[in-house]
């Protein structure tokens, strides 16, 4: 069982309080009827699919209700850290020096 | 490589079977090859026995990081089954059943298909109207399935509980006569043993590290841990490592691979004669010969390369097998294991071409690719032999994506995703 950490409630807590939404940090065209047919393609459905730390998002479900960041490495499962929404990508050298 | 026969089975029974030759050999890699195949799995392995079957490509190698039908090929629940509800799945998954049929005969190794019939259970009445649909689409396109009452399901499948008050009660069951199960290892060994027959090279422990392009563009060959390798083509058939695969040759995919869970009972006698899926309560159950029950369900949540995942999916299973089988409900665990599946967003495979030349990949098969081996692998073939897709894959490209042609099983289908 995953444990997470709410960056709103912060606890941590069982997996299943959580649901997953996938990678983080993919905007939305601003422009959408200015955006071509690839852009589309990439944004809805193109995914880097990382195997190692991969920035995704969660949803504390049966909690506050809340999506927010997460970095966790997709070889091992261990979250990295978990951040709120809105706030920039975290970097990934200063996250994964503890682990080597 | 000898044949299975009586008279072969005979000759070598009088020296104690201490003579049989290697069914392939373990082999080095070649400089040059026509095809390089990247993934020793069923569908790897199956295109390059029909490449030199059918086509005549013979100068082929399939390349694996681990071993031979060590990855999905291993690690699934061995169903097989056509009861998909959009035509064009409908024909993919078809084609592969009728291949099932004579492909113990046809590769002259017993992959121990048995059409022991497959049982979706309807627990509410949108689930009866659903399977209906499924029914009748696969009947307007002469692919078997039909409609039984709760009393003919319990006839065709003795364990199911179908008291009215259940909590998941039993409305019915939709039933492909067609479907069964197949023994997974001997498939993949099957192919093996075939396409090393007729010279294809079969390299294990081996990882591609990168596909490598010519200044056209074009596919070069693949840098391997054993040096480069130079192709005409190349077909990549990796399944949840397709991702790492494509992108070092620059090509994108719409996938994202998660764990799938299986596990297995202790042996017992044979007490369930075919498999039952049920999507509502949400697991699938079949018994192997060596007495087994399989049991699997869905995908974990989350993106992970660990052929592990999680526990609390292995809880929501056997909480669904009891619920629909309560006489297994102090049945004991003998094994989990995970497999790391490649998933599409609208849940249908991607067979065939790439943006760049040569460059060929077989992918997204989620959660149900063993049941497609064959069919896949021979379509895929077809597509790296001749530069175009069969008409059966053609509708399978990476590029419905961007032209929003989308084979929308993930809604739609009788999947247990």
């Amino acid at each position: 069982m995953l444990l997470i950490h709410c960056p709103y409630c912060n606890e941590t807590l069982p997996e299943v309080e959580f649901a997953y939404a996938s990678e983080a940090h993919i905007a939305r065209p601003t422009r959408p009827s200015e955006t071509t047919d690839e852009d589309w393609a990439e944004f809805l459905f193109m995914r880097s699919n990382v195997k190692g730390p991969l920035y995704e998002r969660w949803r504390h479900v049966h909690g506050c209700g809340r999506f927010f960041n997460a970095v966790r490495d997709t070889v091992t499962d261990k979250f990295l850290t978990t951040y709120k929404a809105g706030e920039p990508r975290p970097d990934l050298s200063s996250l994964t020096e503890g682990l080597k | 490589m000898t044949r299975f026969n009586a008279f072969n089975l005979l000759k070598n029974a009088m020296s104690g079977h201490k003579n049989w030759t290697e069914q392939w050999p373990d082999s080095q890699p070649k400089s040059e090859y026509d095809v390089v195949i990247v993934g020793a799995g069923g569908h790897g392995l199956g295109a390059a026995y029909y490449l030199a079957s059918q086509h005549g490509i013979t100068n082929v190698a399939v390349i694996d990081k681990g071993w031979l039908g060590g990855g999905n090929t291993g690690r699934n629940t061995t169903i097989i089954r056509s009861n998909y509800l959009y035509d064009e799945s409908q024909r993919l998954f078809d084609h592969s059943v009728d291949l099932w049929q004579g492909l113990s005969q046809e590769l002259n190794y017993n992959v121990m298909y048995s059409n022991r019939g497959c049982l979706m259970l309807a627990h509410t009445v949108h689930d009866v109207q659903s399977f209906k649909r499924h029914v009748h689409a696969n009947r307007l396109n002469g692919v078997d399935n039909r409609w039984l009452t709760p009393e003919e399901c319990k006839e065709y499948c003795p364990p199911i509980n179908i008291a009215k008050d259940a909590r998941y009660p039993v409305m019915g069951g939709a039933l492909q006569e067609r479907a069964g199960t197949a023994r997974h290892d001997a498939v993949a060994w099957g192919y093996a043993r075939g396409a090393a027959a007729r010279g294809v090279d079969i390299i294990q422990n081996c990882a591609v590290i990168a596909i490598r392009r010519n200044a056209d563009g074009s596919v070069a060959g693949v840098d391997t841990e054993k040096g480069f390798i130079k192709a005409k083509k190349v077909a990549v058939s990796a399944s949840g490592h397709n991702s790492m695969v494509m992108a070092t040759a620059g090509v994108r995919l719409p996938l994202e691979s998660m764990p799938l869970q299986a596990l297995v009972s202790e042996p017992v006698k044979p007490i369930f004669p075919c498999v039952v899926m049920s999507n509502a309560v949400h697991a699938y159950c079949s018994q192997s010969d060596k007495g087994e029950l399989v049991i699997g369900s869905g995908t974990d949540q989350y993106v992970s390369y660990s052929q592990r995942g999680g526990l609390p999916l292995i809880e929501h299973t056997i909480a669904a097998i009891s619920e629909v089988f309560p006489i297994f409900n102090r049945m004991r665990m003998l094994r989990k294991w995970g497999g790391i599946t490649d998933n599409t967003p609208d849940r249908s495979p991607i067979i065939g071409k790439t943006p760049v030349p040569n460059l060929y990949i077989n992918c997204g098969w989620g959660t149900g690719g063993f049941k497609a081996t064959p069919g896949s692998a021979h379509v895929f073939a077809h597509t790296i032999a001749k530069d175009e897709p069969h008409p059966i894959n053609a509708p399978f490209t990476l590029d419905r994506f961007r032209t929003g042609r989308l084979i929308d099983e993930a809604a739609a289908a009788a999947v247990a995703h």
